[in-house]
């Protein structure tokens, strides 16, 4: 996991969190110490709260992770930063401006890459981002470069002119985040950007997400892949019913939440309802993983444990042991 | 996938209806309409032709003038406003709902600095813009049955995108509050049927029990047909102005209400 800068980033958890209420430096004039900062926002839709409190502070130049169960609140997260969601309650500043009165400047210097897929199916790749190129105001001279530019971002220079309806999933995948990144934008916004890809593919938008933060870009990525956000993000917010429930670096939000190590149980289910039912008495945390019972901090158990294997604990690990949910 | 150069950053203050935001909206109309613009060019000469035929040949045998105005003429500048209505209020509706709901392009078009003012804006001024220019087409098709040219018709692309703005305001609005695509079938035999009928296109509101005819000072299409057959038939007069300014306020009134309605669901 490549570092940013040499700056200590302490775990942290909820209430030390809020404790940025303190903060003055919320709102910097311009390209400040944050680019994104949201306090004590709420918003409802109907009689569902889909984020509840949400305190939020993204520094400039780091690739931050937003990992969390279905319908934790990410997306409206995101959708809130580009004021298509209004706060019911709260206040956000992106890039320096204060949402929504400003947030048409915030829009223009940052890139959108949504979870649904809202390419012009009508369209070729080369007419959509040159459609975009000018609601991103790139000036008429550097247009068709920056078209270009995003063609080969995608790969998809052979494919430039064929109407978006005839592309493949990935392709158009990949084309939605060229679309986002066509005014080399330097806040970047994505909501599950690999969702359907292939592994190859999958492992070139990491490289490319990675060379955005190594030029300066600051990337919030929403996942729902643990190894993802354990790659890519310097810090790691885990979020869960509309709040974040733990943030840090992710190697600490692993020892934070699941220890060091973890001993995995195999065996019939009878063995495991028995291992289970032993872990709970011990006050040892426990959660089935697959076809075994895991045991968390498995470095803290004496002599009474069970036989298992016994391996390194995992972001997974802490972010189950956080929500108390499976993930994929 | 290559990594991408340097940011740019480019910090400067942008405000409301800004000329780059609408042209960025309409280049994504026009390469949509570079794709069709067969289709609706035909439609928009062969709907014209096939009115012409029915009821300038067919009625036009049995009723020679109406008002006194000969029946051709009288139809061919009336298919003018039908047209206008049918090529603003169907893109108003149909496309606005159809973008917003199933592409979600007005999404991704929001999550660029684009307000929804911007986007309405931008898509009306596109349907009117076409519209007032396909308003032609009848005109030309009259030409062709014996209709005579006047210079009056040149006004008749702004009276269109005028009228049009108005409908395609109409349309969007009547996308934003409609729950489902079916719903538009209300809208068009209930509202857009009886309002093109009863507007002085095929046969005069005058003849027409009191209440019709009053209903008619308030159809802005009735408006839009006056206003084009003085316009057509070189006989403007000072009616015209009360006919332009009802237009006017038409399309001013649905253009606020339309970004009003649409807006509220496009930010939530
Ligand atoms: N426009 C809306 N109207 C009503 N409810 C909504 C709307 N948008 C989101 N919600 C609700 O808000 C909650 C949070 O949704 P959101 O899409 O933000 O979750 P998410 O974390 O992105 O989930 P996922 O991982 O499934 O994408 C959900 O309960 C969802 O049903
Ligand atoms: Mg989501």
């Amino acid at each position: 996991m490549q570092v940013v800068s040499g700056q200590a980033r302490p775990l942290r958890t909820v209430s030390e969190v809020s404790d940025e209420r303190e903060q003055p430096n919320l709102y910097p004039d311009s390209g400040g110490a944050a680019a994104i900062s949201m306090r004590g926002v709420h918003k409802r839709f109907g009689g569902i709260t889909a984020v509840d409190g949400l305190d939020l502070h993204v520094p400039s130049g780091v690739c931050f992770g937003l990992l969390g169960p279905n319908g934790a609140g990410k997306s409206t997260t995101m959708r809130m930063l580009t004021a298509q969601t209004l706060a019911d309650e709260g206040q956000i500043a992106v890039l320096g401006y204060r949402l929504p009165g400003e947030s048409k400047q915030a829009r223009l210097e940052m890139g959108v890459v949504p979870q649904l897929d809202n390419l012009d199916v009508e369209l070729t790749c080369r007419q959509i981002l040159t459609v975009f190129a000018r609601l991103y105001r790139v000036p008429r001279s550097e247009r068709s470069m920056a078209v270009e530019r995003a063609l080969g971002i995608a790969n998809l220079e052979p494919r430039a002119d064929t109407i978006v309806r005839e592309l493949s999933g990935g392709m158009r995948r990949r084309l939605l985040v060229a679309r986002g990144l066509i005014h080399s934008p330097r806040l970047v916004l994505l909501d599950e950007p690999t969702v359907g890809l292939d592994p190859q593919v999958r492992q070139e938008l990491w490289s490319l997400i990675d060379g955005l933060r190594a030029s300066g870009v600051t990337v919030l990525m929403s996942t729902h892949y643990i190894e993802e956000a354990e790659r890519l993000a310097d810090t790691v917010a885990v979020m869960n019913q509309g709040k974040i429930i733990a943030q840090g670096p992710p190697g600490e939000l692993v020892s934070a939440h699941a220890g060091e190590q973890v001993l995995e149980v195999y065996g019939a289910p009878e063995k495991l309802a028995a291992v289970s039912q032993l872990a709970s008495e011990g006050g040892w945390q426990s959660r089935r993983s697959g076809p075994a019972i895991a045991i968390l901090r498995a470095e803290t158990l004496d002599g009474s444990a069970p036989d298992g294997v016994l391996r390194p604990a995992n972001l997974e690990d802490a972010f189950v042991a956080l929500t108390g949910e499976d993930i994929e | 996938m290559s990594t991408p150069t340097e940011p740019r950053s480019a910090p400067r203050r942008i405000g409301r209806l800004e000329p780059a935001a609408l042209a960025g909206v309409m280049s994504r109309d026009v390469a949509i309409f570079g794709r069709y613009w067969k289709a609706t060019t035909f439609s928009s000469v062969v709907q014209p032709t096939i009115y012409l035929l029915a009821f300038g040949l067919g009625f036009g045998s049995l009723v020679h003038t109406v008002a006194h105005v000969k029946y051709v003429p009288y139809v061919a500048t009336g298919v003018v406003a039908t047209a206008i209505l049918f090529s603003s209020a169907f893109p108003g509706m149909f496309n606005t709902f159809v973008r917003w709901q199933f592409q979600r392009t007005y999404d991704a078009m929001l999550a660029a600095p684009v307000d929804v003012e911007e986007l309405i804006t931008a898509e009306m001024l596109w349907v009117s813009l076409r519209a007032g220019v396909y308003g032609l087409a009848p005109l030309l098709v009259g030409i062709a049955f014996g209709l005579q040219p006047e210079a009056g018709m040149l006004l008749v692309p702004l009276i269109g995108f005028v009228t049009g703005f108005g409908f395609v305001g109409f349309g969007v609005t009547i996308a934003a509050v409609a729950k489902t695509i079916d719903n538009f079938n209300y809208i068009t035999s209930a509202v857009l049927t009886p309002m093109f009928l009863v507007a002085g296109t095929f046969f005069p509101v005058s003849n027409l029990p009191d209440g019709v005819r009053q209903a008619a000072q308030v159809n802005p299409l009735y408006h839009c047909v006056q206003l084009v057959r003085d316009a057509s038939l070189g006989g403007l007069n000072t009616a015209d102005l009360g006919h332009g300014a009802v237009l006017l306020v038409f399309a001013v009134l649905m253009w606020r209400v339309a970004i009003w309605s649409l807006g509220k669901r496009l930010i939530d």
